[in-house]
């Protein structure tokens, strides 16, 4: 029954979709070019040029690639679950017209958070393609990278969606996107290894979800992954995107049945 | 059976005489498609309340209430802004779980069977819920869809609906420039999609001009003579005059007063009002002396000074003979707002 209810929430999410679906497939292509060219193969020019082996064997692009594969899930994830939740509950009221139907408060979240793994899915395939078409792709190992990338992204999406619901204003947001994410984005080893960070801030990195997307993504794509430590990223992931849908429970009941 | 269901089209009740506008009925079904079955013949009282109660922290929004509504009702809370009746409609519609008190919606537990009672409410909410961005077909198919129909069967309803809310022309535009009136209307139409038992409007026509409010009253009273059971909240007296067979005065979280529109008048008020307005500067030496006229009773507004009397002239009369003139001077019949006043001294509409 729950499943049934949550389907019909995330079917309202693709109906709205479908009318801005093109502009956000161009930037989910668009945004891996800009990114794999300038960084991948304008800063690796320079990167390869110092390190004739590479990092770790591998061209600077081969490198970054899968790393900046999970910061895009990240990206997506914060876009879908800061706006569009705050919008449904405060501005459209969309959850409140949902919510006054047999949906419960929980059937709406994991129809939202099921649309968010789309979307995330979708961005991740795009990325891939891209990172294909750049000549990033080392071994099918991305195809394990793929669905790391996308828990990556909800174990962002699922505790921010359980927090957005919870705000009548966005300010916060742009605190979450100038003091989280990019940050993140920056120094969770995406573009170098953490390894390179002065030794006394590099367990902040280690503890952020996104050190361990990355590191996972990485893994898998070189080959490079090892069992135990393969695990212990899922297990943090799947942990943190789980502590996400609890308390997305109590917030969206707090939030809807007042 | 409900009252309407089972009846063939051409047996319906007539509209409001004088109206010329013809609605399909939206209660007749095609017989060959799914939703349709019949449903076993319920209690007649459908929504059933005990000493219900609303807090939010320690302010009491409902403090206590009774009521039975009945299939078939045109029921209405009326009272002021934060009367209560607001939160005692969210209790009702299965988003708000009491705070005290025992309530049951068709028989069920609103806290425990809220999905099983919302598949058979329709709501219009205070503030419209509809998706502006998308078309006005797809905001009932969306909705239709929440409650799991097919689509065949929202799309039938879907053409009637529009129909009935006189929107068919504007199906496929999106739902973003559509007027005030326009968005309730539709609002309306996406309430009836699931064929609900009872349909829940608050404050329907809150915010809208008075020619969308006769238009939106006149789709309601069709939805009543059709036999939906209708629960509206208002702070609009005429709006509770025309709708409601039977009325809750409500007044801070409490029930003030219970029967229908006419009874209320009849047992709280006089047959006729006397309005008087006088020179402001006059108005309270006026107000003392009009103690010695015969009425039954006299409220001493602001603004203006209100006589409740049997005959409103023979009262103007007895004024004029006191040597007082007034600027203005109504003779009116008493109405609910003359209800309210009298049961809380204040005003029902600021």
């Amino acid at each position: 029954m729950t499943g049934a209810f949550a389907i019909r929430e995330f079917r309202f999410w693709l109906t709205n979709y479908r009318r801005t679906w093109r502009g956000s497939i161009y930037s989910s292509v668009l945004n891996p070019v800009l990114y794999l060219g300038a960084m991948g193969l304008g800063l690796g020019t320079l990167v390869n040029a110092r390190h004739a082996g590479g990092l770790g064997g591998v061209s600077y692009l081969v490198f970054l690639a899968p790393g900046l594969l999970a910061a895009t899930a990240m990206q997506t994830a914060v876009g879908e679950s800061t706006y569009p939740v705050l919008g449904s509950v405060k501005w459209l009221k969309t959850y409140q017209a949902a919510a006054a139907t047999p949906l419960r408060p929980a059937d709406i979240f994991h129809g939202h958070l099921l649309f968010t793994a789309m979307r995330l899915a979708m961005n991740c395939v795009n990325f891939v393609a891209v990172m294909a078409g750049f000549g990033a792709v080392r071994s099918a190992g991305v195809l394990a990278a793929l669905p790391v990338a996308v828990l990556t992204g909800l174990a962002f999406a699922a505790p921010i969606e359980a927090y957005a619901v919870t705000r009548t204003k966005d300010q916060a947001f742009a605190l979450l996107f100038r003091f989280g994410m990019i940050p993140l984005f920056l120094f969770s080893g995406t573009f170098f290894p953490v390894s390179q960070l002065p030794g006394w801030i590099r367990p902040v990195a280690y503890a952020t979800p996104l050190w361990h997307g990355v590191a996972l993504c990485r893994s898998l794509s070189l080959g490079t992954a090892t069992l135990g430590g393969a695990l212990a990223h899922l297990t943090y992931l799947v942990l943190l995107t789980a502590a996400g849908i609890a308390a997305a429970h109590r917030t969206y009941v707090r939030r809807l049945y007042v | 059976m409900r009252p309407g269901l089972a009846k063939p089209a051409e047996n319906q009740t007539p509209g409001i005489p004088g109206l010329a506008l013809v609605a399909p009925d939206i209660r007749s079904e095609p017989p060959d498609l799914p939703g349709n079955v019949s449903r076993m013949p319920a209690p007649d009282v459908l929504i059933h309340a005990r000493g219900l109660a609303k807090k939010f922290g320690d302010a009491v929004a409902v403090a206590g209430i009774d009521f039975d509504l009945h299939r078939g009702e045109a029921f209405g809370f009326l009272g002021p802004n934060g009367a209560g009746k607001s939160s005692t409609m969210r209790m009702i519609g299965c988003v708000s779980p009491p705070s005290g008190g025992e309530l049951t919606i068709l028989g069920l537990d609103p806290v425990a069977d809220g999905p099983a009672i919302r598949a058979r409410l329709g709501v219009v909410p205070q503030e419209d819920t509809l998706d502006v961005e998308l078309t006005v077909r797809e905001n009932l198919l969306i909705y239709g869809r929440y409650f799991g129909l097919p689509r065949e069967l929202i799309s039938a309803r879907t053409a009637r609906l529009l129909e009935f809310v006189q929107l068919t022309d504007r199906a496929d535009d999106q739902v973003e420039p559509l007027s005030g009136g326009m968005k309730r209307r539709l609002t309306i139409a996406r309430s009836l999609i699931n064929d609900p038992e009872i349909l829940l409007l608050d404050e329907p026509t809150t915010g809208l001009d008075p020619q969308a409010r006769h238009a939106v009253w006149d789709r309601l009273y069709r939805l009543k003579q059709q036999g939906v059971t209708l629960v509206l909240t208002t702070h609009y007296m005429d709006e509770a005059e025309q709708l409601c067979d039977r009325l809750m005065v409500m007044d801070r979280g409490k029930i003030a007063a219970e029967g229908s529109p006419r009874e209320l008048i009849g047992r709280y008020s006089t047959p006729e009002v006397l309005e008087l307005r006088f020179d402001p500067a006059e108005h309270q030496q006026a107000a003392e002396k009009l103690a010695d006229v015969t009425a039954e009773r006299m409220e001493v507004l602001a603004d203006r000074i209100l006589l409740y009397t049997q005959n409103g002239d023979a009262a103007l009369a007895a004024v004029r003979d006191l040597g007082l003139e007034p600027l203005t001077s109504l003779v009116r019949r008493s109405t609910l707002e003359d209800v309210f006043l009298r049961l809380t001294g204040r005003r029902l509409e600021d």
